[in-house]
């Protein structure tokens, strides 16, 4: 089954200052000085319209607390002074990024709002403009369309929730972020995860974007054939795409399943419109908890009659999920309860088997029919019931459109309706900001160097074998390289076979390479570019770091005892050595060099350069035999 | 076919393809990209002939006419200022809340065109834009005028002091609410503070610092606190209903004579000088809370209305090198009183007593009011006080310069001489002065010392 992917990568710009304002972008552990509360409103689009995901949030009725810093954040964070000029540094990075990946760049930016009302930006909408458009990125030497580039302010960081209230942190808010959207033509798991690599390393590469956890997030568009294109959020690992993309293909595939036997069995949209029926009777004496709890809290049971899903909701569609659990998620997310139940998993949970046969016979349930079960506070679990229908009715049609977030494992949930265009209105309190041809040119000489150019330098200069060099060029990677060679001056080879082959295969031995920062590595090749470390020694320091992550790479030296040693002072282990077995070496002369390097190298490795070791033991060996 | 707001080279492309504002347009620029979207009208700033296009996607670019190739027209979209608010439906029984649109942020939407504010003010959009008001209030709603709060005079503040007395007599709400742009919010609350000289309920002033076209608007919060004040407060003064901090969830009822706008951005923009807030609301509870010990309460014996505020006032701030030119030039120009925002327990240099002198001797009311803000004028103290006073001036006690200036306009249109100008100046009518300066009237601003890293 063919499959149609587009990447959204959101990266966070390395600016000294934030999009629409003065305050640093760096993210904070100490605690806030202070919180506000606020609500937040619908508006309308400049076209009269209303957006379906706003509407959706503000039904919910929140209040969001704000927690923030005096010395941090501003005013402008606030949404207590209006923004700041767009912020020129960032601007460039964006136009920079824009070029990098061969896009059309606007005449004038036009700053939008993207409404946004779920409290994550305190005004109700995100600040975002369109630099570039149209562009292309190669992906293994398929021409993969860049559809847009876009400059925006990233969101308030979420930090909790309780109740009714939603607890936001503003240091995150208004970094500036760019968005790469890719035209939907990735036609494979893998392809998707190669592309993302490639737009990642081309952003390191333009030397204007931050490092490190969370400072990139892929968002994946992904649709089968006849299914429909969902919308997958926040995919923090690059690695954990190509499995989302594979888990979602089967879940929209699952769902096509569901709807070709709902289809045969007969089922209409018709048969779903259905009223729900107050079975809080039945369960006076229940053994359920979650039903007792509701139920004591005031709350009602409500059943509401799924005709023909027998057996349908409990099918998996995509590990540990079923239709059943869509159904909670959107009942969940639309009435806020959380005690909903499907016959196709009960008797369960406390609910026993009378029980069950009395729902069914209160509600006329044959033996195809399904049905959902919901405990909650009467207006609550009407709508959870209502919620559940529209999935049920949205299951005849096969996949529905949405957003779903992404999970740790891969699966994914439903998080929020598909928005609409109706939710952009123009940004009035910034003027238009013209682009000349001046700006451009003058920036064409800050992009980063094209592949091919790269790898004629890696191979000519670096000396690079062409295998070695084209891995390093394929590599999340590239730009450490990159900096370990220009700036630390360490060996090229030694690099990109470090970080290309001995991270790989300490990998697979376990070693936890995770833990290895940026910082830490560099820290490595800049001790073997001063002599502090030979290369031989490498792995094992890269191992200790690995399991030491607060260490250095001094510190690992000298914790596993590989200070280099000078020639002279290797010359002495040499010669001591051999004289402990001088014996073999009279009997077989030079042929003893085998067993005499093997001896010598158990002492010496990793504490001198191996070839210097191998003249040092033929120089030592000649010397003896000559009767020294 | 329109191009409203471009250029010549953009209108010409645009004529030539038949195609004008909200035609959807298919483009390709010089350098081959193409673009398709809906021809927005050109903003009144910026380059007139770079196209306005708004994407598929809902994202606005700006194309440059001068670079575009070919152009060709594919369709129109017919742009609509919004569905009209749906009815509403308030709870029978409710109490009667009149509302007067004056203009300012609070009564408008955004232009798109302009990307500036129009205003729009009906009891629908008000419910619409606060449904919480169905529980509140029986609304009603009128547009008496629309001008920004800069654009306001003496004239206007007697035109709404007119229409609330108006209401307030034939239609017998709860209270008033007065719309208003909030830069001269302060001088319109003082101004019907003194016209409104009796009333069945308050007159409240109600404004917004971030616009009703946003999320994160204040409007609707302020006019809900509004609506519970006009219902619930024991007092029939004129007010100045706004955010008391960053929250959404408290408000602070200012008395008109004594606010005045403190910051440019902030929603608790507006602060009570030399006096604490008459009262609170808060939110979601709607509870009002009175902290005042004194007030005008609402009576049932009519409305007394002495409009007209004499227009020949200035107010004047004085800085250092200030010339007696600028005095002189007003009382040549037959101005009939003068408040002058003077320095600290006010004074003016030594070289304008001899031109407030002359401004006294020829019937000119001159009021020495402090730039200092809060506090209380004391001309008793220092040298130049003294010589001041001689001089003619009146001290304006522990009044707003705003609250003075507004005063002294009120009461040159209704006092005979200047001597019983003087004397009804320093009486006090509206809680606009008050013979004790409390410790709490100046809030503390040492808040900040905790966080401070040393």
């Amino acid at each position: 089954m063919s499959c149609r992917v587009g990447l959204e990568i959101h990266q966070m710009l390395d600016t000294r200052a934030k999009l629409f304002c003065g305050c640093p972008t760096e993210l904070r552990r100490d605690e806030p000085h202070f919180t506000f509360r606020r609500w937040l409103r619908l508006a309308r689009s400049e076209l009269g319209e209303l957006d379906p995901a706003a509407l959706f949030e503000y039904s919910k009725g929140r209040t969001f607390v704000y927690e923030s810093y005096l010395d941090g954040s501003c005013l402008v964070e606030m949404d207590e002074e209006p923004p700041h000029p767009l912020n020129p540094e960032a601007l460039e990075a964006a136009l920079i990024v824009a070029m990098a990946l061969n896009c059309r760049i606007v005449d004038e930016v036009h700053v939008m709002r993207k409404i946004v009302i779920d409290g994550s930006n305190t005004t109700g909408f995100q600040r975002t403009a369109l630099i570039g458009f149209d562009g292309w990125v190669d992906v293994e030497g398929k021409r993969v369309p860049v559809s847009t580039v876009c400059l925006e302010e990233d969101a308030a960081r979420k930090v909790g929730e309780r109740g009714g209230e939603v607890l936001y942190r503003l240091d995150r808010l208004g970094v500036p972020l760019v968005e790469i959207s890719t035209a939907p033509v990735l036609s494979s798991p893998e392809e998707a995860g190669l592309a993302a690599l490639r737009i990642g390393q081309l952003l390191r590469m333009t030397g204007r974007v931050k490092r490190g956890l969370g400072t990139i997030r892929q968002d994946l568009n992904i649709s089968v054939e006849g299914g429909a294109r969902v919308e997958v959020k926040g995919v923090q690992e690059l690695e954990l795409i190509p499995k989302v993309v594979e888990l979602e293909i089967q879940r929209q595939r699952g769902l096509l399943e569901i709807r070709d036997e709902l289809r045969r069995r007969g089922v209409s949209p018709g048969a779903l419109d259905q009223r729900p029926v107050d079975v809080t009777e039945v369960f006076k004496g229940t053994n359920s908890r979650v039903a007792r709890r509701a139920l004591e809290a005031g709350g009602v049971a409500l059943a509401v009659k799924l005709p023909g899903f027998a057996g349908l909701l409990g099918r998996e569609i995509q590990p540990g999920r079923r239709l059943g659990t869509e159904m909670a998620d959107r009942a969940r997310y639309w009435a806020e309860v959380g005690g909903i139940f499907h016959s196709d998993e009960l008797p369960g949970y406390g609910i026993g088997g009378g029980e069950v046969e009395e729902v069914r016979r209160l509600l006329g349930c044959g033996p195809g029919d399904a049905f959902a079960l919901v405990f909650g506070e009467p207006r609550k679990a009407r709508a959870a019931v209502e919620a559940v229908l529209e999935r049920a009715r949205e299951a005849l049609e096969g996949v529905p459109p949405e957003t779903r977030a992404a999970n740790p494992d891969g699966t994914t949930r439903f998080m929020r309706p598909m928005p609409g265009r109706a939710r952009m209105y123009p940004e009035t309190d910034i003027r238009p900001i013209p682009i000349t041809g001046e700006m451009l040119a003058r920036l064409a000489a800050k992009l980063p160097e094209p592949p091919e150019v790269k790898y004629e330098r890696f191979t000519k200069v670096y000396g690079l074998h062409p295998d070695l060099a084209r891995k390093v060029l394929r590599s999340y990677r590239l730009d450490l390289f990159e900096r370990a060679v220009a700036e630390v001056g360490a060996p090229p080879t030694l690099v990109a076979s470090t970080l290309e082959g001995t991270l790989v295969e300490l990998r697979r031995d376990g070693v936890p390479v995770q833990n290895l920062t940026d910082e830490h590595l560099l820290d490595v090749f800049r001790l073997v570019a001063r002599g502090g470390l030979v290369k031989e020694a490498v792995p094992a320091v890269l191992k200790y770091l690995a399991e030491n992550p607060s260490s250095t790479a001094e510190g690992a030296v000298r914790a596993l005892g590989l200070e280099p040693l000078s020639v002279e002072e290797a010359r002495g282990v040499v010669r001591e050595v051999l004289r402990g077995m001088e014996g073999v070496i009279r009997e077989r002369g030079m042929a003893a060099f085998g067993p005499a390097m093997g001896a010598v190298m158990a002492r010496l490795r990793g504490r001198l350069d191996g070839a210097l070791i191998s003249k040092l033991v033929r120089e030592e060996l000649e010397r003896l035999l000559k009767g020294g | 076919m329109s191009a409203e707001g471009y250029g010549e080279a953009a209108a010409e492309l645009l004529s030539a393809a038949g195609a004008g504002v909200f035609d959807e347009v298919e483009l390709e620029r010089d350098d081959g990209a193409l673009v398709r979207g809906v021809l927005l009208p050109r903003p009144q700033y910026g380059d007139p002939n770079v196209l306005v296009v708004k994407l598929p996607n809902g994202y606005n670019v700006g194309i440059d006419a001068r670079r575009v190739k070919s152009l060709r027209r594919v369709g129109r979209v017919e742009p609509s200022r919004g569905a009209a608010a749906p009815a509403p439906s308030p709870k029978p029984g409710l109490p009667r809340v009149h509302f007067v649109g004056t203009g300012g942020t609070i009564a408008s939407r955004v232009d798109y065109v302009s990307g500036a504010v129009y205003p729009y003010f009906t009891a629908e959009e008000i419910y619409s834009m606060v449904p919480e008001l169905e529980d509140v209030a029986l609304v009603s709603a009128e547009t008496l005028f629309n001008v920004f709060s800069e654009d306001m005079t003496p004239r206007h503040w007697s035109a709404i002091a007119e229409r609330v007395a108006k209401v307030f007599e034939s239609e017998g709400p709860a209270g008033v609410i007065v719309a208003h742009g909030t830069d001269t919010m302060g001088y319109t609350a003082a101004a019907l503070a003194f016209a409104l000289r009796r009333l069945p309920g308050p007159v409240i002033l109600v404004g917004a610092q971030r616009s009703s076209d946003r999320p994160s608007t204040d409007s609707a919060t302020n006019v809900l606190a509004a609506a519970v004040t006009a219902v619930k407060a024991p007092f029939a003064e004129s007010v100045v209903v706004m955010h008391a901090g960053p929250d959404d969830t408290a408000f602070y009822v200012h008395r008109g004579v004594r606010v005045r706008k403190m910051h440019t951005s902030r929603r608790d923009a507006f602060r009570s000088v030399n006096a604490v807030p008459l009262a609170k609301v808060e939110l979601p509870s709607r509870e009002l809370k009175v902290f005042a010990r004194r007030f005008t309460p609402r009576s049932s014996e009519g409305v007394v209305l002495e409009g007209g505020f004499e227009e020949r006032v200035a107010l004047v701030k004085f800085y250092p090198g200030m010339s007696p030119e600028v005095l002189d030039f007003l009382v040549d120009r037959g101005y009939r009183g003068v408040v002058i925002e003077g320095t600290g327990l006010g004074h003016v240099s030594a070289d304008l007593v001899p031109s407030v002198r002359r401004a006294t001797e020829e019937g000119v009311v001159v009021v020495v009011a402090s730039q200092c803000i809060w506090g209380r004028v004391n001309m008793n103290v220092y040298r130049r006080g003294v010589e001041l006073l001689k001089a003619g001036a009146v001290p304006a006690e522990d009044m707003l310069p705003e609250t003075a200036f507004v005063k002294l306009s009120w009461v040159l249109a209704r006092a005979q001489g200047r001597e019983e100008a003087v004397r009804l100046f320093l009486t006090n009518v509206a809680h606009e002065m008050d013979e004790r300066s409390e410790e709490w009237y100046y809030p503390p601003l040492n808040y900040f010392e905790r966080y401070v890293r040393g």
